[in-house]
Order: C-alpha cells, then structure tokens, then sequence
C-alpha cells in the first residue's frame, strides 16, 4: 500500500530525514517511536505531500502509484488521511459543514456523486456513538475552544468519516487522558480491517497497549535504526532510545 | 479638477432656477450655505491629512453629466438581481437620480417609507428640524451633496412603532452613452423606541465613468434600534464617495454594516455622535477586493456622553493591485466617563501587490473608560491551508474557506436571512468558488 524508499528531505536547507525505508501492507499497523526531533512529524507531513519540505531523494508511493508530485488533496482523495498532532482551528465552519465539504469534496475528487446528506448524518450519528461524542459537537465551530483532547477526538471521527486507505495518526496520544485514550484507541480499532492500513507516530509506548502494532519502527535523526515486532515498543519502555542510540552510531 | 468643479459652480445656477417655489425655504438657505463652503474648499486632494491615501485626481479630472435623464424602460427581471426580496420589503428605487415609482413600494402608513422629495412638500418639519443638523456641513462632499440635495430617501418612523419589513434603498445609473455624477441624498429618523432595518445599494448599469456622492443623516432617538447595510458591489468603472452621519440619544442601538466587495473607488465616511448616557454604535465591514479597486473606510465615533458603547471591527480581503484604507477614529470627550469603545481591523493580503494603509486614532480625554484597538495585517495560515487540503478541500476552496472564516465574526449580527444568502452567494461569487454550505 505504501513504499518508501530510500526518503531524503530537507526544509530551508537542514536535511531531516536521511534515507526512509519503510514499506506497509493492507491490514498492517506500524508503530513509528523516537525521541523528539528524529523526524516523526516531518515524516508524516511529507507523505501527506506538506510542500515545506524538499524532497532530494527517494520515492513514495502508495496504492501502486508515485505521488511525489501530488497535491497533499489529491493524496487526500486517493485515501491518504493525516491525524493531526495540532489541528488548526477555523471560526464560522461548523464540524457538520466542514466535513460535508471534505466528503462531498473527495467524492468529487474521485469522479463520485456526493454523498446524500440523510446517508451522511446517519454515518456521523453512528460514529459520534462509537467515540462517546455529544452532539452539539456537530454544530461548533471545527476545533475552536475544543480542549487538546476534543481536537483528538475529532481528528478521529473524521478520519471514521472519510475511511481512508492508510491512516497516519501523529501523536494522537499527546494531550489524552486514559478516558479519552481509551476511547479514541476503541476508535481506531474498530476501523482496522483487512484493507486498511495505519501507521501510528508516537513518543510513549502507551497508546500501543491499545492499539496494537504488528511492527514498531525506531527513528533517529532521520533514519529508521530499528524495527521488530510489538515487543520492541516494550523493550523501549524500559530501556529507554540511549541503547540504540549507541548501537546506531557504532 | 478645477474644471468639473467649475461646472459644479455653474450648474447651481441652472438648478436653483429649476427650484421655483423650493428656493423660498429653509433647507434652500443651507444648498446655498453649502455651496459657498463647496466653492471655497473644492474637492480634497492627497495634501489633504484625511485624503492622504486616496487620490481622486484620476476620477475628477474627468468630465461628468450632472443633470441625468431620466430612464423609464427598465423592468423589475432587469435589475431583480440587486434586490432581496420581490415582495417582502419596502423599496425605494432611483434611476439617473430619479424616482422609479414602478419599481418602488413605498409607504405612509404607521411611518414614512418615501423620497426625500415628497419629503420636502409633506415634512417640511422634519426636514426643517433633522436635514443638515446631523450632517458634517464643513466636509467637501457633503457640502456638495447638500448643495444639489432634492432627492433621496426618507425614513420616518414615529415614536414606539417598529418598520416590520427591511427596507430597500437602490440607486441604479443607467451610464451606458456618458460618464454620469449623482448625489442621492437620505433621511432616516427614529423616533423614541421605535426601529427599522435598512439595505442600501448604489449599482451602475453601463460600461462609462460613474461617480455617486452619497450623504445620508440618521437621527436615532431614546431607545431607538436602527440597523443600516450597505452593499457595494459596483463596476469597476463605478465610485462612490459616501457620508453617512449618525446622531444617537439616550439607549439607542446604531448598527451599520459596510460590505465593499467592488467598485473603482470605494470611500466610506462614517461619524457617529453619541450624545446621551447608554448609545451603544456598532461598526462592521467586510471589504474583499481585487483588480485595480480601492475602498477607504473612514470611521469616527464620538464618544460625547458618559456610559456608551461602540463596538468597531472591519475585516479586508484584497487580491491583485487592490487597496485598503483604513482609518478608525475614536474621539473620547472630557465627561465621558465609563465609555466602553473597541476597535479592530484585520486585513489578509493575498498578493504582494495588494496593499494596505490602516491607522487607528484614540483621542482620549477622560480618564475612566475602557477603549481597546488593534490591527493586523498577514496572510493566510499555511497550517490551516494544509490541514484542509489532507481533508480533501481543493487549494482554491481551501482558500476561500479560510477567507469565509477570517469574515465571519463581522457577519455574525446579521438579522435578515436573505441578506445572509445573498451575502454568502456574493462573498463566494468574488472568490470565484462554489461552496455547498452556509455559515
């Protein structure tokens, strides 16, 4: 579903990532860890396609094609959702409206009729229910006053409303509390299915006690210097990133 | 500039004869009171302080048809687009100057929804007592506009009566063959808690120069709720210079919306009087602007009585070689203890040719009072764009809904549903996208 290889991209100049590979398949949940500054964020931004960054090497693609040179929305419209660490907050557009664009938007995108508003509502019932959200959510202004964990929450809903192909949640955990933890996790695990993939960027192992990896990806200072299985997120728990740190530099 | 001013001069001579019996009143005596203050200031030029930014040398170097004629083949289907409503307002519709009776809904029922002329036959206490007083006589424009003032609209409403339909004031210039100058002339007053809500609109139907030097005086009494909009989306051959004067007693809630969406020169001067304890003003605008357009928004409200209130928030847009000006004036009088007075400008730049001259100016000469201003001026927030396009939202529409949502909070007062729509129509027509949702 997605192939990077061998990834270089720099921003104003300082090189941030220094030869990604990293390859997900349908169904896969990939953990992505390391200490702050490696390039977690940086990572997920230039596959959503952020134009900030340069990129000076490597490919990306997903769902079979090269999207190097796509708009992040046409990324967006091919199933490629971004869960942001900071949601931007945007006065005057309402949860309902602002998704109702993006959906209809998307459909649009990929040559689809828009979807029917009385389809639409029932699905945002439906998920609102599952993520234990009120419903006066639907009319506030998107992401305005929400406190860090309502911002989570909605990140998720709409990410349950556009069902994309690979999701890439950045640092969803930061700012929850074991509830809303809890909740968002239950979230994401009733998404993952056979042909869908995530790829979850974290600091703290704790969110994979809920949500649970098939692999766990180190990042430092640009380079993945370690993968292995859910253990390894353990193992870093315990350990600390020192340990690999050295044994990346030897 | 000299050279239309001297056909000003002259054209006086010609109008007062057309007076005959109109010559031998009091409010003649202030047209010729004004003419001489015309005569003697002329029209302003950038040496001027409050014309500094705004050079009208480009628009008064031209010539210009003072005495229109009048038009009487237009049909409403032809102009229905300017309006809000075939049947659920008031109207009172000008072309060329003129009175269009066939396009009008006037009234004299409970209140007067009519012209400034039928006015100055059948009001001549009202006229006598309220026009010129409220006005700012020494300013160039107005003492132009009251020099030639005969026509207009007229709004009274009585004491405790409430106009429960807005109402329409359109100004059409049919300038297809000549370059046209207009100056409409209006008269709101309100009494003692009584209200209405007006939507005004000057609109050029032809491809030449057109100039319309509007003044309007509003005159709010105790208690008194007056809502007034101006639309402003003319040619880019149009330009309008527009005074607006508002004199507000005891507890009276003024509210004037500026919506400037287009137009060659867009010049908005707006003074507010807060006379008595408890007048609260409210000033919004929203200018979205591109091409070659400039508005200039010049505001002061005078704080003159303790206990009032106004509240100051103009939001610009501008794209291409577009221009704002914008400049607030908050004057605080010695007794006007506990004012309340907030100003804010905000402005987004979307070009590196579009500019912006914003000045906020706080005379303060109590010592108890409360008065905050502050102005931005930036661009749109990349974060934000982003964030919207992983959702899927176009660049373009991305865009526009982050300038939808820079405006929203000056639209957010808005009581009349249909203006709302076709605000929201207009807003997005001028960012050139389509956006299925409301605000």
């Amino acid at each position: 579903m997605l192939k990077i290889k061998n990834l270089h991209a720099s921003i104003d100049g300082n090189d941030i990532l220094r030869g990604i590979n990293l390859e997900v398949k349908p169904g896969e949940v990939h953990a992505i860890m390391g200490p702050n500054g490696s390039g977690k964020s940086t990572l997920s931004a230039v596959i959503a396609g952020r134009e900030d960054y340069e990129i000076t090497e490597g490919s990306i693609e997903f769902a079979g094609e090269d999207i190097m040179e796509l708009s992040p929305e046409e990324r967006s419209h091919m199933g490629l959702f971004l869960s942001f660490q900071y949601p931007v907050e945007i006065p005057g557009v309402s949860v309902t409206n602002f998704l109702k664009t993006a959906i209809n938007e998307s459909r649009k995108g990929r040559g689809q009729e828009p979807m029917p508003a009385k389809d639409m509502l029932k699905k945002m019932r439906e998920v609102m229910a599952v993520l234990e959200m009120d419903k006066s959510f639907m009319s506030r202004s998107i992401n305005e006053g929400f406190s860090g964990g309502e911002k989570k929450r909605n990140e998720i809903f709409q990410m349950a409303m556009l069902e994309p192909k690979l999701a890439i949640l950045d640092e969803t955990d930061s700012g929850l509390d074991i509830d809303a933890l809890r909740i968002v996790s239950n979230g994401v695990n009733k998404l993952r299915s056979e042909k869908n993939a995530f790829i979850v960027i974290t600091h703290y192992q704790r969110l994979l006690d809920y949500i649970v990896p098939d692999f766990v990806h180190v990042l430092h200072k640009g380079k993945i210097i370690k993968s292995g299985g859910k253990e390894l997120a353990l193992e870093l728990e315990s350990k600390g990133y020192d340990w690999l740190k050295q044994e990346a530099t030897v | 500039m000299d050279m239309f001013k001297d056909k000003l001069l002259s054209s006086f001579i010609v109008f007062e004869n057309q007076l005959n019996g109109g010559k031998n009143t009091p409010f003649h005596q202030q047209r010729r009171k004004a003419i001489d203050v015309f005569e003697e200031k002329g029209f302003p030029t950038v040496k001027n302080e409050e014309w500094k930014y705004t050079n009208l040398k480009p628009i008064f170097n031209k010539d210009y048809n003072v005495f229109l004629s009048s038009e009487e083949s237009l049909e409403f289907r032809d102009v229905r687009r300017f309006f809000l409503s075939e049947s659920d307002t008031y109207k009172i519709v000008f072309i060329n100057g003129f009175f269009a009776s066939w396009l009008s809904s006037t009234t004299h029922q409970n209140y007067d929804v009519c012209t400034f002329s039928a006015a100055l036959e059948r009001h001549r206490d009202i006229i006598d007592k309220y026009a010129g007083s409220i006005g700012r006589n020494e300013d160039n424009f107005t003492a132009l506009n009251t020099s030639f003032a005969r026509e207009g609209a007229f709004i009274h409403v009585p004491d405790g009566r409430a106009v429960e339909k807005p109402i329409e004031i359109i100004f059409l210039t049919t300038n297809n063959e000549n370059n046209t100058f207009s100056q409409p002339r209006n008269l709101v007053v309100v009494g003692r808690n009584a209200s209405c809500c007006v939507v005004e609109r000057h609109q050029s139907l032809g491809e030449q120069a057109s100039v319309s030097n509007s003044v309007t005086e509003i005159f709010a009494d105790e208690g008194a709720q007056v809502t007034y909009h101006k639309i402003q989306n003319d040619g880019e051959n149009a330009s309008l210079i527009d005074s607006t004067t508002v004199k507000q007693k005891k507890d009276s809630t003024v509210t004037i919306h500026t919506f400037s969406f287009g137009g060659k020169v867009t010049r908005n001067n707006l003074e507010f009087d807060l006379e008595e304890p408890g007048a609260t003003a409210n000033l919004y605008g929203i200018s979205i602007l591109n091409n070659r357009q400039l508005v200039d928004n010049h505001t002061v409200v005078n704080h003159i009585a303790p206990h009032c209130q106004s509240n100051e928030l103009y939001k610009g847009i501008y794209d291409d070689n577009a221009r704002g000006v914008f400049n607030g004036k908050v004057h605080v009088y010695p007794h006007a203890q506990k004012t309340n007075a907030f100003q804010e400008n905000n402005n987004l730049l979307l070009a590196d040719t579009a500019s912006v001259d914003t000045k906020p100016q706080l005379e303060i000469y109590a010592d108890d009072v409360k008065c905050s201003h502050g102005c931005t001026i930036g661009q749109l927030d990349e974060d934000a764009l982003f964030y919207l396009r992983q959702r899927g939202i176009p660049f373009k529409e991305a865009q526009a809904l982050l300038m939808f949502a820079f405006t929203t909070d000056a639209l957010q007062n808005l009581g009349i549903p249909e203006l709302k729509n076709k605000l929201n129509r207009l807003i997005a027509r001028k960012l050139s996208v389509s956006l299925d949702f409301d605000l």
